[in-house]
């Protein structure tokens, strides 16, 4: 069982942000994020994309302002549990919340802050018969052990970063990398499509466009691909596989949470904006693009914003006797979990003779 | 600057015939969420960056568009249900020379 101080839901800028408020009042916190690294939509969907409302920062790449952030809480040591999605919430005896994911790790903390964005990020399903049936008998979504893929027969389909990225790094494992995209360019780093260009010409690629997979075949797991080439509509090339590994992007869905008992308004989580952005639930917060209230927006600068209030509420709920008033950084410096220090250097007093 | 007339149809088959400010620097995308046409979370995800295809919708009528961006027709060959008219809202600006333009949102994915 993990134990913290704060468990947030999402590893965003803006539950990143909250590790740094809560820290400044000595709370510890563990993030849980389905995705397998932090940073949320700026480290997923564009990483390389300017930012220009940050305050501050006159432009930054969404993926600097993960890499910033994750510099700017590194002194707090938050915890991170990647890779699993928030499944199930519990109150135990003590009225501490224990949250457990998909893969069955439990954490539990007094405090919950939801920072879940739009939801979690599922994997985009091809529309293909029988896909569902060879689920995890064949058909893979996520790539999360590479191994399982050595000396395997492979079919990979889409033409993005994630296509062309696994496709590279498939090719020196797998016995055999097909790849299959609609169209003949693919939308990737330039550095990505020259190497996939690079395999191709040295035969560790097998490159298949335009075309499409229609077909899925096998008895009990997946056997055999359906090929269709856009040039040969109707006549489709049969290609035996272990594997087929759609990558067509993803979508976030609310998910589980939706089933926590919060009160959902437009996909979104209700909450108090005029105190703490506290949900129906005593204790349950949610911060940045996940919450809903009147006059809301999705704007990472409104999730730091959030994300400072609610720190400060939380504190309040898990030391309900202690006077506190909130400290200048610049004043009170930053004291890590770590150790470390930071703070003004002191000004020079000095006379002059 | 005028206001245009844009009729599109939801996920569900209602037709809605709206009215589209010209002045406002808005897309398609933006036009269907500020009537709330389609369900928040649902359309715009990337936020019109073409990254994302959950603003696709079908062009019914005859209206001259702007030509792809080599990103949106890349965009589009990942996205489903994909037909020759296809477009994403998100990079279809609005101007005046879109008054009467009719859409049809492609389903969710």
């Amino acid at each position: 069982m993990i134990k913290t101080d704060i468990l947030i839901i999402g590893a965003g800028p803006t539950g990143l942000f909250a590790v740094f408020e809560a820290g400044l009042l000595q709370l510890k916190c563990h993030l849980i994020d389905a995705l397998p690294q932090p940073g949320g939509q700026c480290a997923e969907i564009y990483p390389k994309k300017p930012i220009y409302d940050i305050p501050g920062f006159p432009e930054v790449l969404a993926g600097d302002l993960v890499d910033n952030l994750m510099q700017q809480i590194a002194p707090f040591q938050p915890g991170f549990t990647l890779g699993e999605r928030a499944e199930t919430i519990e109150k135990n005896e003590d009225g501490h919340f224990v949250v457990t994911t998909n893969k069955g790790t439990r954490h539990q903390a007094p405090i919950v802050a939801i920072a879940g964005g739009l939801g979690s990020f599922e994997p985009r399903k091809p529309l293909l018969k029988d896909l569902d049936r060879f689920e995890d008998r064949g058909v893979t979504y996520m790539i999360k052990d590479p191994e399982a893929f050595r000396n395997k027969r492979l079919v990979i389909a889409g033409g993005g970063d994630s296509a062309l990225d696994w496709s590279i790094f498939l090719a020196n494992v797998a016995r055999e990398v097909t790849l299959v995209h609609r169209r003949n360019e693919f939308r990737g780093a330039l550095d990505s499509v020259e190497k996939v260009q690079a395999l191709k010409d040295q035969g560790k690629i097998k490159l298949i466009t335009p075309a499409e997979v229609v077909g899925l075949q096998g008895k009990d797991t997946l056997e055999a691909v359906l090929i269709e080439r856009a040039s040969d509509e109707g006549e489709a090339i049969r290609l035996e596989v272990d594997h087929f590994i759609p990558l067509f992007g993803l979508s976030p869905k609310l998910g589980p949470i939706a089933d926590w008992g919060l009160e959902i308004e437009k996909n979104s989580i209700k909450v108090d904006n005029t105190v703490d952005y506290q949900t129906n639930i005593p204790g349950i917060y949610a911060i940045g693009d996940v919450n809903t209230y009147p006059g809301k927006l999705k704007l990472i600068l409104c999730g730091f914003h959030e994300a400072t209030l609610m720190v400060q509420s939380a504190y309040q709920r898990i030391h309900p006797d202690k006077r506190y008033v909130m400290k200048y950084t610049t004043v009170g410096g930053i004291q890590g979990f770590d150790g470390s220090r930071k703070e003004a250097p002191k000004a020079v007093v000095k006379s002059i003779e | 600057m005028q206001d245009i007339k844009i009729k599109i149809t939801d996920r569900e088959g209602v037709l809605h015939e709206v009215e589209a400010p010209t002045d406002m620097n808005m897309n398609l995308m933006e036009l269907v969420r500020s009537y709330e046409l389609a369900p928040e979370g649902t359309i715009g995800v990337c936020g019109g960056m073409a990254m994302c295809a959950s603003c696709q919708c079908y062009i019914k009528s005859s209206h001259t568009l702007p030509e792809k961006s080599d990103e949106e027709e890349a965009m589009l060959a990942e996205a489903f249900y994909v037909q020759p008219n296809s477009r994403l809202g998100c990079q279809i600006h609005l101007t005046e020379s879109l008054d009467g333009l009719e859409v049809v949102l492609a389903p969710e994915s």
